[in-house]
Order: C-alpha cells, then structure tokens, then sequence
C-alpha cells in the first residue's frame, strides 16, 4: 500500500504538461474528436439545463461525430474531488472527467493545482464573437481565467416574487429583511455551502457591508471582521423569520421553485435572470411570479466549461466547448421556454442573421431587459467566501 | 476427491467476495485517518485529522443524531413487527399484511422517502387534501416536518421500510419455532394471544431474528440516502456529513472524512453494544414478568396498535409512491389544489432520453451482480449439501458481515484503493460493490428453501443413474424454481436500491436510476423526481412479478409444484 501511495506521489511529480491538443489547428482536434466520448460533468439537479445539454450532446454528435454523456452531480465538487483523486492515483491520462461546469472556488483550485488543460478557450474559432470587453469573461471570481477555461452563459442575481403575495419590489437588502420580519416564514435561501446560497449571502454582504471595495482583494484577518460584521448583524435579524424559522433551509436553487410553486414563500434569490420565466413555461412557477434586482445593483459572472488535464476526450470537449460559445447553442440558452441563460457573445461581432434572431427574441413575461438588470456588480475574491461559508456553518448550520 | 476440493473453494471464494472488499476498504479509510495521504501532502502517523473532526461544531449533534434515529428507528420497527405477528398471527389480516410484504419490500428507500416526503410536508398531499375545508389554509403552515432537527421524519421513512423487512425476516423465522403448539398450551392456560406470544415464541424467533435487526441498527444509523431526503441539514447525520467532506474540493476534507468515517465505525459499534445490553434487560425484564404470571393485559390495544401501526406505515409507503405517479404526470399543481391542473406525458417524454440510459445502466449491474451472486450462493448451498456441512453460526455472521459494517466506513476506502490500484472506472468494480451487499440477500432468501427440498427425490433420480450434477440440474434447480426466482428478484431489488456504492465506486460515471433520483431530490422538482422515482420503483417490482408468473407459467401443469 505504502508503495503504491509513494508511486502515485512520484507520478505525480513527474506527471508532464500534456500538449497533445492544439487548439490552434482546428482540423486537427476536429478529427480528433470525431468518435469520442465526452463525459461532461455539470450539476444535473435543473431539468431545464440538463435537457439544454442533452439537445447540445445531440447537436455535436450529428455535426461532428462527439457523443457527450452528461454526468449529473449535485455538487461540481464531486467532479474537482474525482480529478485530485485520479491525479493522487497516477492517472495522468484518460481520467474520468473529460470536462467540467465551473467556476468561482472550484476553478481557482483546480487552476492553482494545475488541474486543468489548456489554455485553450481563447483559441477557439467561436471566441472571436465573445464579449470580452462588455462582460466579466476572462476573469472568474477576479481569479484571471487565462484561457483555462470557456465561457458559455452569463448570470446575474435577481429575486423572483410571488406578485400574488408580494406585489412590489423590494430594492435594498435591508428592505428584504424589513419585509421578511413583517411576513415571517415567507423568505428563505439555499443552505450554503450551496452555490447560491453562498451568492446570497456575498449579495447581502456587498449590499450591506461599508467597504465593499476591500472584497476585491484576498481576504485578510485585519478587515475581516470590521467588514463581515454587518452580514451577521444582518442575519441575525433575518434568520428567525426565515422559513422554517432558520432551522432547516432549501438544497438549492430549484428547491426553491417548488417551494414558491407549494407556495410556501413568496421570495426567493436566483442566479439566473430567465429562470423564472422558463419556470414559468415549465409550469414549475404559477404564473403571477416576476422578478427584480436591487437598486445598487447586483452580482454577476459568467458559467465556464473547463477540461481537466488527465481528460481522455480533449479535443471532443474543446468542440463541445466551441459549440457552446456558437451563435445557434447561445440562442437556444438564451430562449425562455429552454433555458433563459444570459448570453456571452458581442451583438456587434455576430452576422447580422444571428443578430436579428437575438434581437427577436421574446424574453418572457418575468424576465427584465438588458436595461432594467442595471448595474452588473463583480463578484468578491473567492477567499471571502470560503471564509464566510464556514463561518456561516458555524453560526447557522450546526444547530446553534 | 477431487470434486470435494473444488465444491470447498467456492464458500471460500464467496467469503473472499464478501469480505475482501470490506477490508480493503477499512484499510483505505484507515490510512487517511491518521493523516496518511500523500497526494495532499500529507504523511501520517498524525492525529491531526481527529483534531479536526473534534473541531468541528456540528460534531456532537450529528453524532447524537445517528444514535438516536438509528437505536429509535431500530427498536419501533421491531416493536412494531413483534405486535403485528404477535397479535394476528394466523388471521385472515394477516394474510393481506404477507401480501403486501413483497411491493413494500420492493420500494426503493428513496423513492420511498421521497414519496413520504411529499405526503407530509406541511405543503404535501395530506395538507391539500384536507385544505382549505377543514384547516382553512390557504398556503402551507410554516412547520419544520420534513428535515426537523430531531430526525423524527427520517425515523418514521426508515421504520415505514424496515417493518416489512423485519416481518419477513419474522416469517421465515416462524417456520421453525413452532409457534402454533406453543400459542396452543400458552392459551389454554389463559395467556392473552399477544402475552403468550412474546412469552413463548418471542424467544426463539428472536434469536434468529437477531442478525436482521442488527442489519436494521447499523442501516439506520449509516444511510445516507434517506437521511439526505428526510433527514436534517443543520448540522446533517454524521453519513451524510461524511460524504459531504468527501466531495469537498479541500483534499485535506477527505482526512477528516476517513477520521469521521472511523468515528461511524465505532459508534455502531457502540450501538450494538447497548442494543445487546437491551436485550439482556429485556430478557430480564421478561423473566420477571413470566414469574409474576401476568396473563396479559390491554391486549385488544395492543393488536390494534400494532396493526393501525403496520397499516399507516403500509399506506405511508404506497400512498407516497401514488403521489410520486400522480406528481410525474403533473400540469402545474399549486397549493392546496389535492390534484394538479392537467395531466400531461410531458414529463415522461422529457427524461425519456434520461431515464432510458439510467435504466440500461442499471439493469446492466443488477442482472450482472445477481447473476453472479445466484452462482455463488447456488455453489455454497450445493457444496454444502454435498459435503454434509450446514453453515455454523460463525458463518452466518460472516455473512451478515458487509451488512453489519456501515458502508460509509468503508466504501470511500474502496474508491481510494480502486484508485491507487489504477483500475478502470466503469460498470465493472460498482457491479462487484454491489455483489458484496446483494449476495448476503439471495443466500438468506434461497438457504432456506434450498436446505428444505426433500432429498429423497435426489436419492430417487440417482437410484436411477442419474449423477450428482445431472440431480442439481434436472430436478434440483427445476423444482427450485420459484424460490431461486425469488432470490434473483431479491438480488435485484437490493442493486437497483444501492445509492452509495454506485455513487462512490461508480466515481460519478454510472448513473442507475436511485442516483439519478437521489440527486434530482436535492433540486426539488418533483415531476422529475416521480418519473425516476416510479421508474426505479417499476426496476425492482417487476423482477418479483416474474418471479411469481414465470413459475406458474412453467409448472402450469405440475400441480406439486405450485407453492
């Protein structure tokens, strides 16, 4: 045993920066990828994104040849913890991750461990119509991407609202709070370390927090308190009148549809400005649900494909990646009635066919306008988050 | 001679089947928990990682929480199955209760929880068919049912599936205690049926009913599916805390996780400790009680308790399951609508890709393990039929072993060594998981039958030359039939239910219906939940289906035959 840990570590030190892949000679990887499998690991608890991804899978295994197999985690955490064991193991080639739904903490570790292949994302042939000035693409929680990865969708926090219970928005974070102690049980969150979750309490801490600036920048034990104690201040107000009094909270995202659907809140955050809508079509929201963002704005980032380095279908998933960046997949996830994903792509740079068809898209009936999202505020560097959840755990998750 | 030989080897590859895996896995979990794992770095003898695990807030609660649910769980669903045969035993009820044993035992543990929750959930199926008329609600009450901090709803998920194992267990015990002369003098001397029962046949059935409950104990305090579903969050059971540090992108997680899974360890151990302790007291107790002579008392209470207990859990189960059905034909169903708006194949069509690559997967594992596992178990019983050696109890428990060990103790070993050994992932090492915690079950389910044949008809077909191999397979296997079905459907409902194993060996590759359902609950849509939930439900109920209609389909005309 012992010598089998001691080979996995000399693997490991001796593993080589594969290249087999050059994403600059397209034919090449095209033909290489032509009869590979893809196992795309992407969180699978949203029907509306997995049948996103089926319809994709099927689209790259007509045109060229890629079958994808979309594994449904329900934590992309699950797919960093396959690729760190496969590399503790030796397995430099052929792992069982050939591509990976991230960003945020996971991507800042597995880029730090030099888990990742690449870069490639930047040589893709769709790049050239990526909006790279207007939207936050080549970093990732302020952690520069560099090409380690492709971006395919842009989110943005909004709250969804029941109008049937609470007619008007609320536009500060104070002002939820305000509410949600008026209207007790009626407002709850995923439980973090949950990804939105986590994203509700960073939109509550830049909302609430004196110094929002200093969130930019690693965190650090001189400021940390002085600018996280307004976030518990905040939450130890809200949490009785939460749902469930605080004592038990939503998995996650679309736990909270149901939730609004059983009506059994009224309020609930969402990372995505279409969701609600698609929900909507879906049936998985009654209909009076709309949705709004907070005065001073609110967080945004971009969702990325990344490609493990011990991948064993690089080239099937750089096609797959450059297929998610094409005018026709960003249109189809841009679609309500599909997905209602934030495109990442420059209007200017499209052809003007692939424009009109943008330009005529019917967004939804909860969905707000480019101009009504208003100010894209960026998100903190991961560190404060990591911080923040852990101590969240310790002040509300364990019973306390 | 030589065929001597080779019929000892196989209990003894079985044993190496059964157990191997389970070792190794210790040993994986065992290095990193003394802080033993290279690849983050780390190099052990430390402690560190219990430090950590000390350190952790949660600690204490979750801890309690898998004593307490897994012990109450424990002792209500023996309660309860001890009641339900004790006091209509031999009663035409007690016919239906048999009858449903089979679906209920059939029902996934998740797709059962999932359909409880739904039941009883303030926003659930009874809330909405009792609202607005009788409660006046107009929106769901704001109470912490599902996931409530004492674990109250995930103990009343494990005893809704534990009785019907634990009543099954029972009936097969009950053959060979002879409860019927024993309840016979224990009446005529005017002890209550329910009093004469525990006095007289509880002793004996228990002692052979002893394992299961174990198994119940252990299961209850280890699962992780359940327990994600039905159990709390903040903080979780100390399961599924465990295999929430093993998914953590912190490597250095998985060393308080291996530390934590050791803690498991310990703890059902403990349990069992204080489970014998109980069943001393309760021995004690019911001496005392035999020499005060009691007759009994509040017996009608007793049967009525024990029954309306097995009724509610029965209609827990499937009322849940029908729920699930009604949900993956859903329209959009609001609060407190008791039906939804329309009814629509949609959500059907929609997973058909889904649901048909999950079903392929696991039917692929399951007929691949049981199918090794019929082998080996039928090898066992024969070779112990030959060579005129029944299994001691010492075998037995080796048996029952994989069981008896919390699988979170060990599985996150077995994915570590897979790993380290560089073996594939795939289809492969999950099917042999699964093998470890299916085969226990089809020998339980076949020994039985197997051992009761009447050897004379043997005798009769080698008196007319007929070798031992020709017997096995011409009129041993053939009149074997039904049960031998039986065991395979056994088999397979325990691999379609398998949630960790596939999780954790699978590596996230193989994706079988439970998983699929499993992590489509965290998302909460519930037309997606019923469809996977009523497709897993179908894998494992109509193995049992055939193995009613094919004997009967066979043997149409052997009369004999028809049991």
């Amino acid at each position: 045993m012992k010598s089998l840990f001691a080979l996995a570590a000399v693997a490991l030190a001796t593993a080589p920066a594969l290249a087999d892949a050059d994403p600059a000679d397209w034919a090449a990887v095209e033909a290489a990828a032509r009869g590979q499998t893809v196992f795309w690991n992407a969180w699978g608890g949203s029907t509306a994104t997995n049948d996103f991804i089926a319809w994709a899978g099927g689209r790259v295994a007509m045109d060229f040849g890629v079958t994808v197999q979309h594994l449904k985690l329900t934590d992309t955490a699950e797919a960093v913890t396959r690729v760190l064991s496969e590399r503790q193991a030796g397995v430099d080639e052929g792992g069982a991750v050939d591509m990976i739904w991230i960003n945020g903490p996971n991507f800042a570790a597995m880029k730090e461990a030099g888990l990742l292949f690449g870069p490639f994302a930047e040589s893709l042939p769709n790049w050239q119509f990526v909006d790279v000035d207007g939207k936050t693409v080549q970093s990732d929680f302020t952690v520069p991407t560099e090409g380690f990865e492709a971006p395919w969708a842009m989110a943005q926090v909004v709250f969804m609202h029941d109008t049937d219970d609470l007619p008007q928005r609320l536009g500060s974070m104070a002002a939820i709070r305000d509410w949600a102690v008026a209207n007790p049980g009626r407002f709850t969150y995923p439980q973090p370390p949950d990804f939105l979750g986590v994203t509700f309490l960073k939109q509550a801490l830049i909302d609430i927090t004196g110094d929002a600036g200093a969130l930019q920048a690693p965190v650090s034990d001189a400021t940390y308190d002085a600018v996280v104690d307004p976030l518990w201040a905040f939450l130890d107000t809200l949490t009785p009148a939460l749902w469930r009094d605080g004592r038990a909270y939503p998995a996650n995202g679309p736990a909270q549809l149901q939730l609004i659907a059983d009506n059994e809140i009224d309020l609930a955050i969402s990372f995505s400005p279409g969701e609600a809508s698609a929900a909507i079509a879906n049936a998985q929201l009654p209909p009076s649900v709309r949705t709004f963002v907070l005065d001073a704005g609110t967080l945004g980032n971009a969702s990325f494909v990344a490609i493990p380095y011990n991948s064993s279908a690089k080239e099937g998933a750089m096609v797959l990646a450059n297929f998610l960046m094409s005018p026709e997949a960003q249109l189809r996830a841009q679609d309500p009635e599909i997905l209602g994903y934030g495109t990442v792509l420059d209007m200017e740079a499209l052809p003007a066919t692939a424009r009109d068809a943008f330009a005529a898209l019917d967004l939804g009936v909860a969905t707000l306008s480019p101009a009504e999202l208003g100010q894209v505020l960026p998100e903190p560097h991961p560190s404060w988050m990591v911080r923040v959840a852990d101590d969240w755990m310790l002040r509300y998750g364990t019973g306390q | 001679m030589r065929t001597t030989v080779s019929w000892g080897a196989l209990p003894v590859l079985t044993l190496c089947v059964l157990l191997g895996p389970v070792a190794a896995g210790l040993w994986g979990t065992l290095l990193p928990a003394f802080g033993h794992l290279p690849a983050a770095g780390q190099t052990g003898p430390t402690l560190a990682p219990f430090a950590d695990l000390l350190a952790w807030p949660g600690l204490a609660r979750s801890v309690w929480l898998s004593v307490f649910t897994g012990l109450t769980a424990t002792a209500l669903s023996l309660g309860i199955t001890i009641l339900i045969v004790a006091g209509w035993w031999g009663t035409r009820p007690f016919v239906w209760v048999q009858r449903a044993l089979s679906p209920l035992l059939s029902v996934p543990h998740a797709a059962a929880a999932l359909g409880l929750a739904f039941l009883i959930a303030p926003s659930g199926w009874i809330g909405r068919a009792v609202s607005p008329a009788l409660t006046g609600w107009d929106r769901p009450p704001d109470w912490l049912i599902i996931n409530d901090p004492l674990g109250l709803s995930l103990i009343a998920g494990l005893v809704a599936k534990e009785v019907p194992f634990l009543l099954l267990m029972t009936l097969a015990a009950l053959g060979q205690a002879d409860p019927t002369r024993s309840l016979r003098v224990a009446q005529a001397l005017g002890y209550g049926k329910v009093t004469g029962w525990i006095r007289c046949v509880l002793p004996r059935v228990y002692a052979q009913i002893r394992l299961p409950v174990f198994v119940v104990l252990v299961f209850g305090m280890s699962v992780v599916d359940v327990a994600l579903i039905l159990g709390p969050s903040t903080p979780p059971t100390l399961s599924v805390q465990i295999v929430r540090w093993m998914n953590d992108p912190d490597l250095a997680r998985r060393l308080t996780a291996a530390a934590a899974a050791l803690l498991q360890l310990g703890l059902v151990a403990g349990a069992l400790g204080l489970w014998c302790a109980g069943e001393r007291l309760a021995a004690w107790i019911g001496v005392r009680a035999i020499a005060r002579g009691g007759r009994g008392r509040g017996e009608r209470a007793l049967r009525g308790v024990g029954l309306s207990m097995g009724l509610v859990g029965a209609a827990a189960v499937l009322g849940g399951l029908a729920g699930l059905i009604v949900w993956s034909f859903a329209g959009f169903w609001g609060f407190p609508d008791a039906l939804p708006d329309g009814f629509t194949l949609r959500n059907w069509s929609r997973q058909a890709m889904a649901l048909k690559g999950a079903a392929a997967d696991t039917a692929l594992i399951a007929l691949a393990a049981v199918t090794l596992a019929i082998v080996l178990v039928v090898g066992c019983l024969e070779a112990e039929h030959r060579r005129g050696r029944t299994l001691t109890q010492r075998g037995l428990v080796l048996l029952y072993l994989p069981l008896l060990v919390p699988q979170t103790a060990f599985l996150p070993g077995i994915q570590t060594l897979l790993l380290s050994a560089g073996a594939q992932t795939g289809a492969g090492p999950v099917i042999l998981a699964h093998l470890v915690f299916v085969l226990p079950y089809v020998f339980l389910s076949l020994a039985d039958p197997w051992r009761a044949w009447d050897a004379r008809h043997g005798r009769v077909a080698a008196a007319l030359g007929a070798g031992p191999g020709r017997v096995l397979w011409r009129v041993r296997l053939p009149m074997l039939l039904r049960p031998v079905l039986t065991a395979l459907a056994v088999g397979i409902a325990v691999s379609v239910g398998q949630y960790l194993p596939t999780l954790l060996i699978g590596g996230g590759r193989i994706a079988t219906l439970t998983t699929e359902a499993v992590a489509l609950a965290s998302g909460g849509d519930r037309r997606a939940i019923g469809v996977f939930a009523v497709a897993q439900t179908g894998a494992a109920l109509v193995p049992f289906a055939a193995a009613l209609a094919i004997p009967a389909l066979v043997w149409r005309n052997r009369r004999g035959l028809h049991g």
